[in-house]
């Protein structure tokens, strides 16, 4: 189970990208997720494609690695693909196949969406990749930061999201230690009718929930013990910080939005 | 049954940054009935090694021979299903596991999956909760209001009402207090007799592996590092302090007792006490010779 389940799993290394500020990261993704629908001609893909590419060889990931991430979305793209394919009729007839005539349009959408696709999804687990998930959900409360005037609990939210993010892999592993428990019970989890694999589940959950309500309960007893409280006040070990990488990568960046709009037709 | 590993390895999530060899070309044999303890640090492979046992795991080289059932590196297994009948596992904090609405439905649910007869279910449900010395009233109650250490029991009753010939013991005490601990561990022993159960038990405790086995093996980083009846292994106190592992405190003693006093002493399962007393009367006896 745990080794297929690598989709945006951090990988620890000492790269550019992986000492760059995680509110760059995220707001140059947030940016480049939206710039990616501004594209429209083969170079401005290319730029575009140029610049994703590069941030993962610069980040030191195994190019294979990030590959295999992707595995579970490639069916994702691949579908796009063919949709695009078989149900765009406009432009001419490229070629037929098995009397199904496909339009050169067809084709062009296909690809671009697919690219698209690809291009965001390389992005983003790029981020989780390179960026444990404290200093993710860190980046987030500064950046939602402003929000605390309107009396949004950003704090709050920042911790739930960290807490919960800390359990994932303690409720995988627990997941993985009941479903070896219950398989040496006899429980079969991946043969049988739907119906079976269904009713299999039971005494998986069962004792998941269990055990995170009392994990749940543990865990706020002992934050209160050690005397913890909301934001106000509050201060931090590791206080995030702008450094040179960053304002050299804003730059980066500002000179991709020119040549997309310089390359777009 | 016979449990024979040869050149067993294990890797997890081969061909990625996290791959780890938990197990490094192990082999060895158990006698069917033997009562085997498995010793090793955290990290030294020994949940690994008992995941093979009934096929929850598949060597990634090597293969494995379990009474007729064979698992071998890179082929599917045939029959896993009979496998894990035939092998119980009682893992750590097996209360963790428990899930039906009552006792009984929990305990019934391995053979239940094992397609056991209604009639023969309710049988063993009795004999099970007999062995593991739970109040009969307890059976109609929901699992999650016993207390722990009967909570245990009911999940130690589950894995024996499936009527295994091999039952693997994953640290089954621990967390419980001094006295529930020796009453689980007795409680394997006399099972390990009566039905002739071959037992496998992975253990901290050095006590528990001189007091109840009559084999050990030392696992370090993968690796077996001693193998032999109890008395072998506590012999070589300097070999197992080299891997940070303690020896009884009885074994310490004897060897103690004959540095200092020059004295031999057989093990016959005395306890410190007796040990005590033995000492003093040979170390008189030698005085009054004088």
């Amino acid at each position: 189970m745990s080794s297929s389940m690598i989709i945006g799993q951090y990988i620890p290394a000492d790269s550019v990208i992986h000492r760059l500020d995680p509110r760059s990261k995220i707001a140059i993704i947030f940016f480049y997720v939206v710039i990616v629908f501004f594209a429209n001609s083969v170079m401005s893909y290319g730029v575009l494609t140029l610049f994703a590419i590069g941030s993962a060889l610069l980040s030191k990931v195994p190019f294979r690695y990030i590959m295999k991430g992707l595995k579970p979305v490639w069916f994702l793209i691949l579908f796009t693909f063919l949709l695009h394919l078989f149900v765009t009729r406009e432009g001419d007839v490229a070629f037929s196949l098995f009397g199904w005539d496909v339009y050169r349009e067809g084709l062009i959408q296909g690809g671009a969406i697919s690219l698209r696709f690809f291009l965001l999804i390389l992005v983003t687990s790029l981020l989780t990749l390179t960026t444990t998930p404290i200093e993710i959900t860190d980046a987030i409360e500064e950046l939602l930061g402003p929000l605390k005037k309107l009396r949004f609990p950003v704090h709050e939210l920042a911790l739930m999201m960290s807490i919960s993010l800390r359990f994932i892999p303690t409720l995988m592993q627990e997941t993985e230690k009941i479903s070896k428990a219950q398989a040496s019970r006899g429980v079969d989890f991946r043969t049988g009718s739907f119906k079976d694999r269904v009713r299999a589940v039971v005494p998986l959950l069962v004792p998941l929930f269990v055990s995170a309500f009392k994990r749940a309960e543990e865990l706020a007893m002992a934050m209160e013990a050690r005397g913890y409280q909301g934001g106000e006040g509050r201060t931090k070990l590791r206080e995030l910080q702008l450094t040179k990488i960053d304002v050299l990568v804003y730059g980066v960046f500002v000179l991709l939005v020119i040549a997309l709009f310089m390359t777009r037709s | 049954m016979d449990i024979s590993f040869e050149h067993v390895s294990y890797i997890y999530q081969p061909n990625s940054p996290f791959e780890h060899r938990a197990l490094n070309d192990i082999t060895f044999s158990i006698k069917s009935g033997s009562y085997v303890a498995v010793i090793g640090h955290t990290g030294s492979g020994k949940s690994t090694l008992i995941q093979q046992l009934n096929g929850l795991l598949q060597p990634t080289e090597g293969s494995i021979q379990i009474g007729k059932y064979k698992l071998q590196a890179g082929e599917k297994t045939k029959n896993l299903r009979g496998l894990r009948e035939q092998v119980g596992v009682v893992f750590q904090y097996p209360e963790h596991q428990l899930f039906e609405e009552t006792v009984a439905k929990d305990i019934a649910f391995g053979p239940h999956n094992f397609g056991v007869e209604k009639m023969e279910i309710d049988r063993r449900i009795k004999e099970a909760v007999q062995a593991t010395k739970l109040p009969d009233e307890l059976l109609e109650r929901s699992p999650f209001d016993l207390s722990g250490g009967q909570m245990r029991r009911v999940a130690i009753s589950g894995v024996l009402a499936m009527n295994p010939e091999v039952l693997v013991l994953d640290e089954p005490t621990a967390g419980l207090d001094p006295r529930g601990q020796k009453d689980i561990m007795d409680m394997f022993k006399d099972l390990h007799k009566e039905k002739g159960l071959t037992t496998i038990l992975v253990t901290h405790s050095m006590e528990d592996a001189l007091a109840y086995a009559d084999h050990i093996i030392i696992l370090n980083q993968g690796e077996i590092y001693r193998e032999g009846t109890p008395l072998e292994i506590f012999k070589q106190h300097d070999a197992l302090e080299k891997v940070q592992l303690d020896v009884p405190e009885v074994m310490d003693f004897l060897r103690r007792a004959k540095k200092e006093y020059g004295v031999e002493i057989e093990y016959r399962g005395q306890d410190i006490a007796e040990l005590a007393k033995e000492l003093t009367l040979k170390v008189r006896g030698d005085s009054d010779h004088e």
